[in-house]
């Protein structure tokens, strides 16, 4: 589904990624873990196509098709959403108009028929319930007010409703508290599909114990440098980054 | 002073010499004459004038527009350009500046309601309007004198002392294509009697490219206790020039609650000036311009707080596109013995282009004790990281920057009713910034 090739990338003139190499499939949960500076954000802002993130060298294909040369709106059409470490808020802009805008836009990209109102106030009050979300969410306007675990949460209700093919998530267990994590993860857990598959970025092994990985990457200066199953992760959480880079002596020198 | 050479001075010389409506009257026309004489001398306001400064009439001063439409009583308008504003609103409509009749829909006028077009009280009885017509004085710009010159027609609204107007009244001035370029002047008398309560809809609509100029005065008296709600939706043909002033009165506890919606025209000004000269007297403002292309908006807002615990709360936002330029003016004075009052003017502004430019300048002048008196004014762009969230949904950058737009403005449109006008006013801010601009 989403291949990256020999990715490397600068943010304001500094290169971040190195030359980072991954494939997913469908139906799998890829968890990048890594210390900060690694390049984590910068790999989940460089496939949803932040601008200010420049690719030099490699290749991404998503689906078979170059993911680099889409723009932002046309990766999300594709079917690649992130969930942002830092929502932003948007005052004056009502969720509901957002929200149909945002799916009516991807429908009319791909091709669909757009929804009219009464039928995306019947999706979008369902997924609500399902999600478990309280209703007067859909009459505020984007995060504004939310609070850390709201934003989060509401991010994940975004992708519950867009159902993207590939998910994101930029360290979506940062500034929450136990409880928000696990109401995150569950619903996370709760949009696992054998057509999905997700990108989980974290700093900490603590999210994937409720969102249980299929595969672990450890990124470190730019490149992944190790992979493996669930293990891995508990592994670090035990040893510490400095244990990878003991054991992978070429990244040493750096 | 050169003034009388330019070609705008002297097509205005000579639209002086058609006969008027109250011509022959000898205190009209010895007002009219001395008006006609100061602007000739004076000219148009230059940008010396600090009401004027970032507002230049240098173009304008070497064109030179017809007087009237001779045509304008017959003229078809659209449809289209009369939406109905709410259900049973009673509506007059100007075309060109003269009053249409058989546009118009009176017979909904409400009781205590009077309303006449001005060249009807001139003809029938003048008398009554000596005050509002007579002498110039030193407030007086180019436009405004011009309009004692020239002014041709208006509407004489009063509402009688008590009376509650439910349903707005709504007023449509229309730009029509005429055979050539058309000056037109109207002058208006809006006066609210004791207690009573009125709400207009000041609507100007036209069609693209007509390049006509109308100079627009009008007087507002609000007497004790009376409240005006007063909108104005400007979407003014994109060649017209559009000058406004408005001078209003409130007396002990009356209530203006002004909003502007300003889209349209290739320059609009309007200078609004509010004196707060009862006690407890309240005026609340809500305005926005969105401009593209070349147009040029200029918004003063000029208040005098002149009673004791007067309120003013004055929120205005501006967009500009394109090489467009926008001007926001916000002046609160406060004169002795206005103790207790309370003034603010808070102005944001949005520049979507390099090209464009937004100058606001907030302005305080405090002669009294126990003021609260504030201001505040920022110019900035649309925020990257908020685009990007909105793009990264799916939603592709034009229309994110349209709903970001409209937005940042929605908050002016706050209070602004029936729902059917709100709505009304919402679509034509999500309409107003073209597809094509990047």
């Amino acid at each position: 589904m989403l291949k990256i090739d020999n990715l490397h990338a600068r943010v304001a003139g500094k290169e971040i990624l190195k030359g980072l190499s991954l494939e997913t499939r469908a139906g799998e949960v890829h968890a990048i873990m890594g210390p900060n500076g690694a390049g984590k954000s910068t790999l989940g802002n460089v496939l949803a196509g932040r601008p200010g993130y420049e690719v030099t060298a490699g290749t991404v294909t998503f689906d078979g098709k170059d993911l680099l040369e889409m723009e932002p709106e046309a990766r999300a059409a594709a079917g690649v959403f992130l969930a942002f470490q830092y929502p932003v808020e948007i005052p004056g802009v009502n969720n509901t108009y957002f929200l149909r805008a945002a799916l009516n836009a991807q429908r009319k990209a791909r091709g669909d028929t757009e929804l009219d109102s009464m039928q995306f106030l019947k999706l979008v009050r369902g997924k609500v319930k399902e999600m478990g979300m309280t209703p007067e969410l859909l009459n505020r306007a984007v995060n504004e007010g939310f609070s850390g675990g709201e934003k989060k949460r509401n991010e994940v209700f975004q992708m519950a409703l867009l159902e993207p093919r590939l998910a994101i998530l930029d360290e979506t267990d940062s500034g929450l508290d136990i409880d928000a994590l696990k109401q995150v993860a569950e619903g996370v857990n709760g949009l696992r599909s054998p057509e999905r598959s997700f990108l989980v970025i974290t700093h900490y092994q603590r999210l994937l114990d409720y969102i249980v990985p299929d595969f672990v990457h450890v990124l470190a200066d730019g490149k992944i440098v190790e992979s493996g199953d669930a293990q891995l992760a508990r592994d670090l959480e035990a040893h510490g980054y400095a244990w990878v880079r003991e054991r992978t002596p070429t990244e040493a020198h750096a | 002073m050169n003034a009388a050479l330019t070609p705008f001075v002297e097509s205005m010389r000579v639209a002086a010499e058609t006969r008027l409506p109250g011509s022959g009257l000898a205190w009209l026309d010895a007002a009219r004459n001395a008006a006609l004489q100061a602007f000739v001398q004076r000219g148009l306001p230059d940008t010396h004038n600090e009401l004027w400064k970032y507002t230049t009439l240098r173009a304008l001063s070497q064109r030179s527009f017809s007087v009237g439409n001779a045509n304008a009583a017959d003229l078809t308008v659209p449809q289209t350009l009369l939406p109905q504003i709410a259900a049973d609103a009673a509506r007059v409509v100007l075309v060109n500046g003269v009053f249409r009749t058989d546009l118009s829909i009176l017979d909904k006028l409400p009781t205590g309601v009077e309303l006449q077009p001005l060249s009807r009280v001139l003809r029938e009885r003048p008398e009554p309007l000596r005050f509002l017509l007579g002498v110039h004085g030193d407030e007086d710009d180019g436009f405004t004198l011009l309009n004692r010159a020239l002014a041709a027609d208006g509407l004489i609204l009063r509402v009688a002392a008590g009376a509650k107007v439910a349903a707005p009244l709504h007023i449509v001035h229309v730009g029509s294509p005429g055979e050539s370029e058309t000056a037109w002047h109207l002058r208006s008398l809006i006066e609210l009697g004791e207690g009573s309560s009125l709400d207009i809809v000041e609507h100007h609509v036209g069609e693209a490219g007509i390049g006509h100029l109308a100079n627009l005065v009008c007087e507002v008296n609000l007497r004790d206790r009376a409240r005006l709600g007063w909108t104005v939706v400007q979407t003014a043909g994109s060649g017209t020039s559009l000058l406004r002033r408005s001078d209003c009165r409130l007396g002990e506890d009356a209530v203006l609650d002004f909003h502007a919606l300003e889209l349209g025209g290739k320059l609009a000004r309007h200078e609004l000036r509010v004196d707060l000269a009862g006690a407890r007297s309240r005026f609340r403002s809500r305005g926005a311009f969105v401009l593209h292309d070349r147009q040029h908006a200029d918004t003063e807002v000029l208040v005098t707080h002149r009673g004791r615990d007067t309120v003013s709360d004055s929120l205005w936002r501006g967009v500009a596109d394109g090489r467009a330029r926008g001007v926001a003016h916000g002046r609160i004075l406060v004169l002795p013995g206005a103790d207790g009052a309370d003034g603010g003017f808070y102005n944001k502004n949005l520049l979507l282009s390099p090209d464009a430019e937004i100058d606001t300048r907030p302005a305080l002048e405090i002669y009294a004790d126990e003021v609260k008196a504030n201001h505040g004014a920022t110019v900035g762009q649309l925020d990257e990281n908020v685009l990007f969230y909105l793009c990264s949904r799916g939603i592709p950058r034009e229309l994110a920057r349209r709903m970001l737009v409209r937005a940042f403005c929605a908050v002016t449109l706050d209070g602004v009713e029936p729902a059917l006008l709100r709505e009304y006013c919402e679509s034509l801010l999500s309409a107003q910034l073209p597809e094509t601009s990047a």
